[in-house]
């Protein structure tokens, strides 16, 4: 059994990585659609996924290749998809904002920022009325925050006590605008108290302090406690989308959360524990390396659709 | 046959449903008893079925909706109550952009077996904000179906076969049909959707139409054979998908065409129709097709004026001798 902070690593190095290599590929031209990255919030993604079982569920954002990764997505399903090919995720018809594998509980990331958190709720009142034990888990930015849907989803899912976690990833920008200048209390999660629900605030670029409060928020949640919000203190580190300028922020900021990678911060520690070295970190990236070229190998040579999947699944 | 209403028929068709299927459940605003939702439409069914399965909702229709469509895609059958139509616009990302479309998006992985009921309408002064008829827009939407009985029979038919169905689907009901009364069978059956029916036969005209309109048609109909003139009349009873065929027909049968419904005529479902018979069955027209509906005006609040605004049977009656020649009339 791998120490789980490797696995960790290990994990957060995948998502960071894929994301490296989609925007490379992106650049040259070859994905259509548009790409946001979650560089910078990738101990969020692997935190929080790291506590959840196959059969939970999770809902993301327009931001959700961590999320979707973390929670077991292939990634060559995922690259397939990108790549808009026939055997991607959703057979080329999602894209990056929309990848679904309801074979491991990822319900959708979304193209409407705020969407997934009243169907989180919905999904976590199926588990409640089914009685499967079965977490959910929506992810959603600062910016969802200030949308209706955040208020009615926490609200109903409050009122009705279900087994949601609620996880805001405070990356300081709804798109170019500034926390600073969309709500005048940034902390998010002093909003929990609104709903009468526990709203934990934690790094969200330490990733054990994020599985740490993810774990204590299912157990209360699985003991019919009801949902928490948590409010991950983190920084998106690229543009809302691939080609974004970033003219919006200061430099200064970015420096201060730059040497807050978290990536980095973790490979430090890991290094003062002894758990890694030169030769072991390679290892690690080779392995990762080996995977990505893999999948982006399967993507290319996939088939692009038939011309009739485009009338395919409009009904049943 | 016994006879009930409009609104027993749907009752019923829950309360089945309910008891035959487990994964059947009911969320919505003011639903549960004794309230028994604003239009009584669920009164009973709480007491009968607890309140975890007919159970009220905070006045949130965005997270209504939401949370129905993350049932459906985890395996309940939610039926969500909005307690109008006009307040689906509250909802309708969530039924645009997510009901309509996870199937597709998802490639065919999940599937979303979610009714939405509302009700539509003018005819208790309830205005411009609880009367709109806006069920073009979602017969807009590919992936959703549009489902609008106009009799008890139908209404109760229909709602099975929506909670039985795999697609999420705009169930629109209308408030003055409530009290209506037609023949309902004991017996457990369904109508299917997508498919109009032919409610009276005749040589002269066709009137398509559907929800409270029909009734209007009808009598429209019944006036009209007082002067000479045969009638055909259709309900569509769903009006997404569009069951072309029994309109070609009919139209091939009395070679002229009106189309009735309560919703304004500007945009409504009225102009497709008339685009698809001239494409497909324009030799067979004779007449120009006339549309009959709403004014393009907010409903008004004044019974007076509403009915400035909202069609009737005298309207139908105008349109058709419009385009009947004096002949066939006199």
């Amino acid at each position: 059994m791998e120490n789980y902070l490797i696995h960790y690593y290990r994990e957060m190095m995948r998502i960071r990585r894929f994301e490296q290599s989609a925007s490379s590929i992106y650049e040259k031209g070859e994905l259509p659609g548009f790409l946001h990255l979650s560089i910078g919030q990738e101990a969020v993604a692997v935190g929080v996924c790291s506590q959840l079982n196959k059969e939970d569920y999770i809902l993301t954002t327009h931001r959700g290749h961590g999320h979707v990764l973390a929670k077991g997505m292939k990634m060559k399903e995922m690259f397939a998809e990108l790549f808009a090919k026939k055997t991607g995720s959703n057979r080329g018809k999602g894209g990056s904002m929309h990848i679904m594998d309801s074979k491991i509980g990822v319900l959708g990331a979304n193209g409407v920022v705020g969407a997934g958190i009243p169907i989180a709720a919905g999904v976590g009142l199926s588990s409640q009325m089914q009685q499967n034990g079965r977490m959910t888990v929506a992810f959603f930015g600062d910016g969802a925050s200030n949308t209706g849907a955040f208020h009615e989803g926490l609200n109903m899912a409050a009122v009705w006590n279900l087994p949601v976690l609620f996880v805001c990833e405070n990356n300081k920008f709804s798109e170019s605008t500034s926390i600073r200048n969309h709500q005048r209390n940034r902390c998010v999660a002093d909003r929990a108290m609104a709903y009468g629900i526990p709203g934990i605030q934690v790094d969200g670029n330490d990733v054990e302090a994020v599985a740490n409060v993810t774990a204590e928020a299912i157990e209360r949640a699985r003991r019919g406690e009801g949902p928490t919000l948590i409010e991950a203190d983190t920084y998106r580190l690229m543009g809302h989308y691939l080609g974004d300028k970033v003219e919006y922020r200061s430099e200064s900021e970015y420096e201060h959360w730059k040497n807050r990678d978290p990536i980095e911060l973790l490979e430090q520690r890991l290094r003062k524990a002894g758990l890694i070295d030169d030769p072991k970190k390679q290892a690690i990236l080779e392995e990762i390396e080996k995977e990505i070229r893999e999948s982006i190998d399967f993507a290319r040579r996939s088939p692009e659709p038939d011309q009739d999947d485009a009338f395919l699944h409009v009904y049943q | 046959m016994r006879q009930i209403t409009y609104r027993q028929a749907l009752f019923e068709g829950m309360r089945e449903e309910l008891q035959r299927d487990p994964k059947v459940f009911i969320m919505g605003e003011d639903i549960e008893d004794p309230f028994g939702g604003s239009y009584k439409v669920t009164k009973g069914l709480s007491s009968e079925f607890g309140r975890e399965r007919v159970r009220n909702t905070p006045i949130s229709e965005l997270a209504i909706a939401g949370a129905a469509v993350g049932a459906a895609i985890t395996g309940m059958r939610p039926i969500a109550e909005i307690m109008y139509l006009d307040f689906t616009t509250l909802s309708i990302d969530q039924i645009v952009n997510q009901a309509a479309k996870i199937r597709y998006m998802s490639g065919g992985q999940i599937e979303v077996p979610l009714v939405i009921r509302t009700q539509e309408g003018s005819g208790n002064a309830s205005a411009a904000q609880h009367g709109q008829c806006l069920e073009a827009w979602y017969a807009h939407v590919p992936g959703l179906k549009v489902v609008m009985p106009a009799t008890p029979f139908d209404a109760k038919g229909l709602l099975k076969s929506s909670v039985r169905d795999n697609n999420p689907i705009v169930f629109i009901e209308n408030k003055m049909l409530y009290n209506v009364k037609g023949e309902v069978p004991n017996e457990d059956y369904t109508v299917p959707i997508g498919k109009a029916r032919v409610i009276q036969e005749g040589m002269d005209v066709t009137i398509v139409s559907y929800s409270r309109m029909v009734h209007e048609a009808l009598q429209a109909a019944a006036k009209l054979k007082e002067k000479g003139i045969s009638v055909e009349v259709i309900d569509l009873r769903t009006i997404s998908p569009l069951d072309m065929e029994t309109i070609l027909e009919s139209v091939a049968k009395t070679h002229r065409l009106v189309i009735a419904h309560e919703a304004v005529v500007n945009g409504g479902i009225g102009g497709e129709i008339a685009a698809r018979v001239i494409q497909d069955g324009f030799d067979e027209l004779d007449a120009p097709i006339q549309r009959v509906g709403a004014r393009s005006v907010p409903l008004p609040f004044s019974p007076l004026l509403e009915k400035q605004v909202v069609a009737n049977a005298q309207d139908i009656i105008i349109a058709v001798e419009s385009i009947i020649p004096q002949r066939i009339g006199m």
